[in-house]
């Protein structure tokens, strides 16, 4: 399985997540030895956490292309 | 209904006439769904803010209503003179007896035209393959970059970066701003395209445009904006004007939302759903470990009891009670040994008795010895006269001397 080498802050949160579902699947297989358990489980711990903590601290960034054609803009209410 | 009852002409009242003739309207599928075209006439607006006026050819008139709910959402503007199409159905007001159309939608003249250029450019591209299903590509459930493709002055885009904050605001956004109407905004449309496309490489992009009239939307009509959106790398959400409004780009996107706050919707998942979901993984995470250590708690108390069972220490009590059972065995076998030996002595005892030589002293023998050496005297050949003997008897023995010498029994 891919687990673990990333460190978990480097990941995108799809990446945490699709990793983490992979972690309960694994768990929950639960033919594991006690040590890989724990390692799992902390894994996923973290990974649980750094999904939260990137949507609590997300702020949407916008950029605005300004190599794009612009035309004035007009219009609309 | 039975109105006419046929062996009785009989008289029905007014109102029953008027409900019968208005049934008979508004089953009529075509006069529930028709477009008229015709000049306004004798436009009134009550305070209600229902909207009445009469639609006239050179021949005809026919009476119109437009409810106010209906009549807030209109962009054009009602004024007598004004050559109009209206959408509606047919009915009958039934207070005063006269049929009339009542108005859900109203394009002018002008927009027929404009419909039928629609029309013919979606047959058109339609026949090209441009809106295939099979061309349609699928919306990635996270997008890590979004592009818009929109006004940068209109709502349309903060009613979508709304959204996005509030939806998804891990997602980076890349505006490129374009007019969205006028001659100029095709290619605009067209440029913005291109350039999130090429400089950006978006997951998804969103081309949008708040509500308008049609004329103000035609833009998104253009079979240049339709190529593009075709042709773009990543797939592309339209949300163009109201629900009810549709355009060739529309047709042309891989998905169509009905606005531009619904595109922006379409393109990510909610935040709130994504809590849940992660909460929902913690817990099985924490279960699945439980279980998982659960698991191996049990294994390590059936390994712990195999142990015990294989013990040295269960061995060595073994062995001990094995040793205490020999080591009884060993003294019962000596024991035997012992008395066996014992009652074969006293057997030998016994005969030794038996063969005594000096058993038969007691029958009155003496046995005689020389009291030089010690040797049994068994001949007359042994002895002279005068030599020193021993006689031994049972009791006792002493010694003699030979007084004459030994003569040979006879």
């Amino acid at each position: 399985m891919m687990s673990g080498t990333t460190p978990v802050e480097q990941l995108s949160y799809e990446v945490a997540f699709a990793e983490l579902e992979e972690l309960v699947a694994a768990l929950e297989s639960n033919q594991r030895p006690l040590e890989e358990a724990m390692a799992l489980f902390e894994r996923g711990q973290a990974l649980a956490h750094h999904c939260a903590r990137l949507l609590d601290q997300a702020e949407l960034k916008v950029q605005v292309l300004s190599s794009a054609r612009s035309v004035d803009a007009d219009e609309e209410g | 209904m039975d109105f006419f009852p046929s062996f009785q002409p009989a008289c029905i009242s007014v109102s029953d006439l008027t409900r019968y003739l208005r049934m008979l309207l508004e089953s009529d599928e075509l006069l529930q769904e028709v477009w008229v075209e015709g000049e306004v006439s004798n436009l009134s607006r009550p305070a209600s803010g229902h909207i009445y006026f009469t639609l006239k050819d050179s021949s005809c008139a026919l009476r119109c209503v437009i409810w106010r709910s209906t009549a807030q959402r209109l962009s054009i503007r009602l004024q007598d003179g004004a050559a109009l199409q209206v959408h509606g159905n047919i009915s009958l007001y039934e207070a005063s007896g006269q049929y009339q159309l009542y108005v859900d939608q109203i394009r002018s003249a002008g927009e027929g035209a404009l419909y039928m250029e629609f029309l013919r450019l979606k047959a058109r591209l339609e026949s090209e393959g441009l809106f295939d299903p099979q061309r349609k590509r699928l919306i990635p459930a996270w997008p890590r970059k979004i592009g818009i493709v929109t006004s940068p002055s209109g709502a349309a885009l903060q009613d979508m970066l709304n959204t996005l904050r509030r939806r998804f605001p891990i997602v980076e956004v890349y505006v490129a701003p374009t007019a969205v109407q006028g001659a100029e905004a095709p290619f605009g449309i067209v440029s913005a395209l291109q350039a999130l496309n090429q400089s950006i490489h978006p997951d998804v992009i969103l081309v949008a445009r708040g509500g308008g009239s049609i004329e103000d939307l035609w833009a998104f009509n253009d079979e240049r904006v339709a190529y593009a959106i075709a042709a773009s790398a990543a797939p592309v959400i339209s949300g163009v004007g109201h629900e009810t409004d549709f355009t060739i780009a529309d047709f042309a996107a891989d998905l169509r939302a009905p606005t531009p706050t619904a595109a922006a919707e379409l393109a990510t998942p909610d935040q709130e759903d994504l809590r849940l979901t992660l909460h929902d993984r913690v817990a099985s995470l924490i279960r699945s470990y439980e279980s998982s250590l659960d698991t191996q708690r049990w294994k390590l108390a059936e390994t712990q009891g195999q142990l015990r069972m294989f013990s040295p220490l269960r061995q060595i009590r073994e062995n001990r009670q094995r040793l205490d059972d020999l080591t009884r065995s060993a003294e019962q076998a000596m024991l035997y040994n012992l008395r066996l030996q014992k009652a074969h002595l006293s057997g030998l005892h016994t005969h030794l008795q038996a063969v005594n030589p000096l058993a038969i002293l007691e029958r009155g023998y003496a046995l005689v010895t020389q009291l030089e050496d010690g040797k049994i005297v068994k001949s007359t050949n042994q002895v002279q006269e005068g030599s020193g003997l021993n006689v031994r008897l049972a009791d006792g023995s002493f010694p003699v001397r030979v007084t004459a010498p030994p003569s040979e029994t006879p």
